[in-house]
């Protein structure tokens, strides 16, 4: 009896220290990984860094403006094309899907989203870049969109499946129509998964470089348009990483420095948006 | 109702006749629905058998049961809402004044027929937009007649004096009762012709309970309201008419005071008696 209870007492305390140490291993990671490019980046990390283009080979200083206008703008077509698409398909499977067709879709999509990444490049090159005969930012943002739509479907349906049925069935109750109350109702009530999913989804590909590397291509000058070779920052860590320059690879930290934030903080600053417009 | 024998004062001028065996008819003149026939199935499942009842006009009808009689699946045919359940479907006849409901566009037919459920289900919105919601989707575009109609219908659910300093606080702000109260305004808002209540107060405690009793009274003049409830004593206080369900089939339907006092059916009296249930 008493050794029944010695040991169910070292189980659960066993067991509470593994999931909690595994806990602090995930939240030690980021902060390892951000520490670590700090440590190494930050040196080189100034306001030139992020409002200059780069400087020639074998000169010193320069930045990375155009990496970063030209992230920008990836992820900004790659949300214009891959955000509508995902997220009415969501809908779709959530909402309208009956079985068949629903079950082929997700299933499709989970595929999708298994695709290796270079082969969503190649993908792009061979559907814009060949006609086109040159490398865009056009092709990087379509690749990137590609990628973007398995996530926000699985994310906008898993979102839309929380929300009660006794929701939906009180705007039907009231004669609103089926697309009315998805509307005004069912989406409103998730919102907040909705719009989480998608940040995650922009933060996944924001850090993506294989699919840019024969799409957006690299620049050292500005790209203008949507129909030039363009600059991001991961192709430029990429660059500078794999060069001789020890100059060169701490800019690459740097980068990575810069792309990181960026993420972090546009996923803060999502998430305060949502939790300001819900508590009202 | 169910005060004394005599208590059926109002119901006298209506023609009550005798309860005949199942689905009895009751009031022969001022029947707002009335359904013949109903046959319903979940897919091969069939749970409701050849119902007929009458529900009269600006009365309270009360339905009661065991659980997993049917009488939430009938009250959801009132409506259509059984819809939503994919392969449900319902045979039989229902008329909406002498409309047939089951060919009606569902959409019009629960502008009509409203719907309070189980749980209290307001949106995540605020309390005036809750209440505004069936108006706006009924396409009014806000303005002083929008707002007059949130506060007549939150007067009508006698919410309006504990509400309306925070219309625009979140709904989920306030207590079970208050929401279900809110969620019968909601209802009213678009003046529907009858209210369907789905065991409106099994998620209450006796005093949220209390109040929205003294509601549906209040209620019965502009409004036929059908309540199904497992709580028999809530029949016996708030409807005219009972009707009893077993097994997905109508035993009984006739005033109230006759299913409780002298039931024709043995099924009704063991029920009522507690022999079972």
């Amino acid at each position: 009896m008493l050794w029944r209870n010695i040991w169910r007492k070292f189980v659960n305390y066993f067991m509470f220290s593994m999931t909690g140490l595994c806990a602090l291993v995930t939240v030690g990671v980021l902060f390892f990984i951000l520490g670590y490019l700090v440590w190494n980046g930050g040196s080189s990390l100034s306001w030139a860094f992020l409002t200059h283009l780069p400087t020639p080979v074998g000169e010193s200083g320069g930045g990375m403006a155009n990496a970063i206008v030209g992230s920008g703008k990836l992820l900004l077509l790659a949300s214009a094309f891959g955000i509508p698409i995902g997220f009415l398909g969501g809908v779709y499977l959530a909402e309208f899907g009956g079985r068949a067709f629903p079950f082929v879709v997700r299933y499709t999509a989970d595929l999708l989203n298994g695709v290796p990444s270079i082969v969503m490049g190649i993908f792009a090159w061979t559907i814009v870049v060949l006609p086109m005969k040159h490398f865009s930012t056009l092709a990087g943002g379509l690749a990137l969109g590609v990628m973007m739509i398995p996530i926000a479907v699985r994310s906008t349906e898993e979102a839309l499946r929380t929300v009660p049925l006794v929701l939906r069935e009180g705007a039907l109750a009231l004669g609103a129509s089926k697309w009315k109350t998805i509307a005004t109702v069912v989406v409103p009530a998730a919102r907040k998964g909705i719009v989480t999913g998608i940040i995650l989804d922009i933060a996944r590909v924001a850090g993506e470089t294989a699919p840019l590397l024969f799409t957006a291509f690299s620049n050292r000058f500005w790209s203008p348009g949507w129909n030039q070779p363009t600059a991001s920052l991961p192709v430029m860590v990429y660059t500078y990483a794999i060069s001789p320059y020890d100059d060169w690879h701490k800019q690459a930290w740097a980068a990575g420095l810069v792309l990181l934030t960026l993420v972090l903080v546009a996923n803060v600053a999502a998430r305060l948006f949502v939790s300001g417009r819900t508590a009202h | 109702m169910a005060t004394s024998d005599g208590g059926g004062a109002a119901l006298a001028k209506q023609e009550i006749r005798p309860a005949q065996s199942l689905g009895g008819t009751v009031a022969a003149d001022d029947v707002k629905m009335r359904v013949s026939g109903l046959d319903f199935y979940y897919g091969p499942k069939q749970t409701l058998f050849a119902v007929s009842l009458q529900v009269p006009t600006n009365r309270i009808t009360a339905l009661i049961g065991p659980s997993g009689c049917g009488k939430s699946t009938f009250l959801r045919t009132l409506n259509r809402m059984y819809e939503t359940v994919p392969h449900a479907r319902a045979e039989g006849e229902i008329l909406l004044d002498n409309e047939d409901l089951l060919a009606m566009d569902p959409v019009t037919l629960r502008r009509r027929v409203g719907m309070v459920f189980q749980r209290p289900n307001p949106f995540p919105k605020s309390i005036f937009d809750n209440i505004a919601y069936g108006l706006r989707v009924n396409g009014s575009h806000g303005g002083a007649a929008l707002r007059e109609k949130v506060e007549k219908s939150l007067r009508r659910a006698a919410l309006w004096e504990e509400v309306k300093d925070q219309l625009q606080k979140s709904a989920y702000a306030l207590s079970g009762g208050q929401q279900q109260r809110l969620c019968i305004a909601r209802a009213l808002a678009v003046d529907p012709e009858v209210l369907l209540l789905d065991e409106p107060c099994s998620a209450l405690d006796p005093i949220a309970t209390a109040k929205i009793e003294e509601l549906l009274f209040s209620l019965q003049d502009q409004c036929t309201l059908i309540i199904v409830t497992h709580n028999m004593q809530q029949a016996a206080r708030v409807a005219d008419f009972t009707g009893f369900f077993l097994l997905g089939k109508l035993i009984e339907y006739n005033k109230t005071e006759i299913v409780f006092k002298t039931p024709a059916q043995k099924e009704t009296e063991d029920y009522i008696t507690g022999r079972f249930g």
